[in-house]
């Protein structure tokens, strides 16, 4: 039985994250799906794993954690020498890591995951589309956009030559958005482009697809 | 001989603020370089070149240009690790995990309802900005939820990640302030008995006194 779990959805981008980290770091795992049309987030035994019923949670022997970008910088530190490193040891290379790992937390994804549950995922559940709410988002989107454009001009990934944590952070709403009309915004973008179709044809990335096709 | 640290930004914003408490935290002395953001000099090409988003804060550290202030403090607190509070991002990869859990909480749950509420309550009035009662009441009733959890947690431990102050706990100070002292929503943290007494030893540490003085008018 494998020491490390990830309790959480093949369709939480958030679960997905913390899936291409440990397959980048060649780790295995355990995934426990978690029931959330029964609301088995919001209960006992999951709340304990995460108080703010919220997926993923997830266990490294006794160690508990929640946070998507907190686990995955636990597995990048703490498993540094397996796999694919995606972080880096000297203060200031690690600095500009961090640097875009917060501007994908804080300025791309809470656009992004606006978009991916406006054109990917009410879709699924027969839920209509709020077109205001698109075009707004779109439009903050294009804007963040155009600064990783002029980034990755300058370097091949957002934290400079080689895949980071930053860039790998991006993949599960990309994803999801790559399905939606919101493409076009990358497509347009070549530096951006480019950086897209790299990261999105990563091995590790494309078993995270295979076990998401599982369920 | 010049002071290699430089923070950019007005200590008035929660970002630079944030900054600011690690600096003090951590006991490195720096250099706080006004950005004049009522004439717009954060939109300008100059200053686009630190920071791209035409945000506060940037920061340099000798060869090294920054922005997003929970980067900075992590890149603070690992470059100056043997300087000043040595826990503050833990001394061990366990005691880092758990800090990095509710600095992820407080940007991902706590800051947005948090911001948005201290900007239609405190700044909104200030800029003479119409309220929208309606985001009001939303984020208000989603920090509600937030503090809940904050709740049950800090009558288990006495800081956020565990029993020491850390990074997770400073990074809630900026908005906490304005939202317990600017605004009349204050009872959202004074009226938790935990998340009180929390507030009440976090907001009183030096390191955040002496930002407070510098945000009061000059």
């Amino acid at each position: 039985m494998a020491a490390i779990k990830v309790h959480g959805s093949v369709f939480s981008t958030p679960t997905i994250r913390v899936f291409a980290t440990l397959y980048e770091k060649d780790i295995e795992f355990e995934f426990v799906p978690i029931d959330m049309g029964a609301g088995e987030h919001k209960k006992e035994p999951f709340i304990s794993l995460n108080p703010f019923g919220q997926i993923p949670a997830f266990e490294d022997g006794d160690l508990k954690l929640f946070e998507s970008r907190a686990i995955t910088q636990y597995l990048a530190h703490e498993y540094a020498d397996k796999g694919t490193p995606l972080v880096i040891r000297d203060s200031k290379k690690m600095a500009i890591i961090s640097l875009w790992s917060e501007v994908e937390g804080q300025k791309f994804d809470p656009v992004a995951s606006k978009l991916a549950f406006e054109l990917a995922i009410k879709p699924l559940f027969k839920m209509t589309t709020d077109a205001a709410v698109v075009e707004e988002n779109e439009a903050k989107l294009a804007a963040v956009l155009d600064v990783y454009e002029t980034r990755l001009a300058q370097s091949k990934y957002l934290a400079g030559e080689s895949f980071t944590l930053a860039d790998l952070h991006h993949l599960p709403t990309i994803h999801y958005l790559m399905g939606t009309q919101s493409k076009k915004l990358f497509e347009s973008r070549p530096h951006v482009s480019a950086w897209v179709a790299d990261i999105t044809a990563r091995p590790a990335w494309n078993k995270v697809i295979a076990l998401r096709n599982k369920y | 001989m010049a002071i290699p640290v430089k923070v950019y930004g007005p200590p008035l914003s929660t970002a630079v603020s944030r900054v600011l408490a690690c600096l003090h935290e951590k006991g490195v002395d720096y250099q706080l370089i006004s950005v004049n953001m009522a004439k717009g000099e954060h939109k300008k090409p100059d200053y686009l070149k630190i920071q791209p988003f035409g945000q506060v804060p940037a920061f340099e550290d000798e060869d090294i240009s920054l922005f997003e202030s929970r980067a900075i403090c992590r890149y603070i607190c690992n470059k100056y690790v043997d300087k000043g509070n040595k826990g503050l991002y833990g001394m061990n990869p366990l005691a880092k995990a758990s800090i990095d859990q509710w600095l992820e909480a407080e940007g991902q749950s706590f800051s947005p309802p948090s911001s948005t509420l201290v900007f239609q309550l405190a700044f909104a009035p200030r800029m003479k900005l119409k309220q929208d009662e309606g985001a009001i009441k939303q984020n208000e009733e989603k920090l509600a939820k937030v503090l809940d959890v904050y709740e049950k947690r800090l009558g288990e431990s006495r800081f956020l990640a565990g029993d020491e102050f850390s990074l997770a706990d400073l990074s809630h100070l900026p908005n906490t302030q304005y939202l317990v002292n600017a605004t009349d929503r204050g009872e959202l943290i004074t009226s938790r008995e935990n998340v009180g007494r929390w507030w009440s030893e976090i907001s009183s540490r030096e390191s955040w006194q002496k930002v407070v003085e510098m945000q009061k008018p000059t």
